[in-house]
């Protein structure tokens, strides 16, 4: 194994590096730009059972070292997702990649997920029950351990490949969650999601985004994340990905320090294109500054 | 689409609020009028997409508009300093529904665009005819230099102070045109998609998060689906443009 290596779930990853839901596409459009094959993997866009506009617009907007999103899980549904986008990934990225999913009732995680089985290119299913930005389902089920743990039993009896939960940081106690989650058999945990937020345009003094609130990402919210992680990776036994405003080599190697055993890049990847990349391009030379040999040695280093 | 650092040449006021920023660089992503770029500045997490104006060569002409702290900050930069940018976004104009006498329609900062296409309509024998509308007299801008590139210049003013009074629709009644091209405001664009005869293109501006088709912040419903404005706009033919109030 190489320095960078790691293994999620029972699945080796080339280096710790995963660009997050819903700021990579389903791949191509970043294909187009790099090599995408240098990424551990990625994680595609938040799938429904049906396909969704998502929010009215505005669903973007500028925060302190950071932004606000209200996308709304828009997404051409798993039917044309496992048609048009899987297929079309084929050519361009040959490892497994990260499907997330995302439902408004137990029974839609579960038939997404199940659908998802079936193909080979998915490495993992990452169940977000975590999006603050619809109503009636996604954060809802986030919130509480007793339906955190009922999805994750759902999806758990429906596929057998590794699923990861997904979580929210709009909790009290996230490690509880987090535990529900273990408990009714998940393989991992991932998070966190945005952190509920929202702006006032002070010439209109209305709300910016259309659906009034969205979620906060991006370097404002790294030192929230990490904490969460090093509470949710004392918690739990299964892995941990550390994600939320992680944009340089050493935010990823102090997300693995507080536990995380992959990281994930969001927002940075929308600011910067080539971040996924010029990052993995970096670890080396940060882990010899650093005195790492192998970025496996680290995780949960901080926790001993 | 690319990602480099360009050197800015010249940061030049034209209005009270709107400058003209010339930038040296690698402009080879950049295909078509219509297109934009989207500039990092130093402390801000989202880029300003901004819409090209003109290129000769390795120089690209921004016309922008100060309306918050990003372009207050970017009013501030001198030549000599460098901005990162991604090029080459977006779809732009097609050339090629023209026809020989095309209608360019630009209102306020909508007009930057259509002086490259313009330039580019002409060079492929059109002739064309401008309608650029603006708030009041102190706010017109680059109405010369369309007429220096060859096209008929109709001016219009919402407070009178200028050409004709009103907007640009005003001006159409009476206008005989093959096609016509369009950008500004929204309510401009449905003003236009409205009284203008034949058929258009369309360019239109929203809120964006990444620029390139990423993020899905820029999305908008069409008579062919849903499309993003940054990747397969900003331009949309008048037919597939639909309006939902």
């Amino acid at each position: 194994m190489g320095r960078l290596n790691v293994t999620l779930c029972g699945i080796e990853l080339d280096n710790p590096v995963i660009p997050a839901s819903g700021t990579f596409g389903y791949g191509y459009e970043f294909a187009e730009l790099y090599d995408i094959n240098v990424l551990g993997t990625f994680s595609c866009k938040g799938t429904t059972l049906a396909p969704r506009f998502g929010n009215e617009t505005p669903r973007i907007t500028e925060a302190p070292a950071g932004m606000i999103n209200a996308v709304g899980l828009q997404n051409p549904g798993v039917e044309q997702v496992i048609a048009r986008e899987l297929p079309r990934l084929k050519s361009v990225f040959r490892k497994p990649m990260m499907a997330n999913v995302s439902g408004f009732s137990v029974e839609e995680y579960a038939a997404v997920c199940q659908k998802l089985d079936r193909e080979p290119q998915v490495g993992w299913l990452e169940v977000n029950i975590s999006c603050p930005n619809v109503h009636g389902g996604g954060m809802s089920f986030g919130t509480d351990p007793r339906q955190a743990a009922e999805v994750t039993r759902a999806v758990k009896a429906v596929t057998t490949k590794p699923v990861i939960m997904k979580l929210s940081p709009n909790v009290t106690d996230i490690a509880a969650v987090a535990r529900a989650c273990e408990e009714a058999g998940a393989d991992g945990i991932s998070l966190i999601n945005t952190l509920m937020a929202m702006r006032i345009d002070l010439k209109t003094r209305r709300p910016i985004l259309a659906n009034t609130t969205g979620g906060l990402s991006g370097p404002a919210v790294f030192p929230v994340a990490l904490r969460m992680v090093w509470q949710v990776a004392r918690a739990v036994s299964i892995p941990v990905i550390g994600l939320g405003g992680v944009s340089s080599a050493e935010d990823v190697i102090e997300m693995m320090l507080a536990g995380a055993t992959a990281v994930e890049i969001g927002a940075a990847n929308l600011r910067e294109p080539f971040i996924c990349r010029d990052i993995i391009a970096d670890l080396p030379r940060v882990m010899d500054r650093l005195g790492i040999d192998n970025l496996r040695d680290i995780i949960g280093g901080a926790n001993q | 689409m690319k990602q480099s650092a360009f050197t800015i040449i010249e940061n030049k006021q034209l209005t009270d609020s709107i400058l003209r920023l010339r930038l040296q660089g690698d402009t080879s992503a950049v295909t078509a009028p219509g297109q934009f770029v989207n500039v990092l500045l130093e402390g801000r997490f989202l880029r300003r997409p901004i819409s090209v104006c003109d290129m000769e060569g390795d120089v690209l002409t921004l016309i922008y508009k100060v309306v918050g702290r990003g372009t207050e900050q970017l009013r501030a930069m001198v030549p000599g300093e460098r901005l990162d940018l991604l090029t080459g976004l977006g779809n732009g104009y097609d050339l090629s529904a023209a026809g020989p006498n095309p209608l360019v329609i630009g209102g306020g900062v909508g007009v930057p665009p259509m002086y490259w296409l313009t330039k580019r309509l002409i060079a492929a024998g059109c002739r064309v005819t401008a309608v650029l509308g603006f708030n009041t007299a102190d706010e017109i801008f680059y109405d010369d230099l369309f007429r220096a590139l060859g096209a008929e210049v109709i001016l219009t003013t919402a407070d009178g102070s200028r050409g004709i009074r009103g907007f640009v629709t005003d001006a159409l009644p009476g206008l005989s045109y093959s096609y016509y091209y369009a950008c500004g405001p929204e309510p401009m664009l449905k003003a236009v998609w409205r009284a203008a005869q034949g058929s258009g293109q369309l360019s239109f501006e929203k809120r964006m998060g990444c620029g390139f088709g990423a993020c899905m912040g820029c999305s908008c419903r069409t008579v062919t689906g849903s499309k993003r404005i940054c990747r397969e706009g900003p331009v949309l033919t008048k037919e597939e443009i639909r309006w939902d109030d």
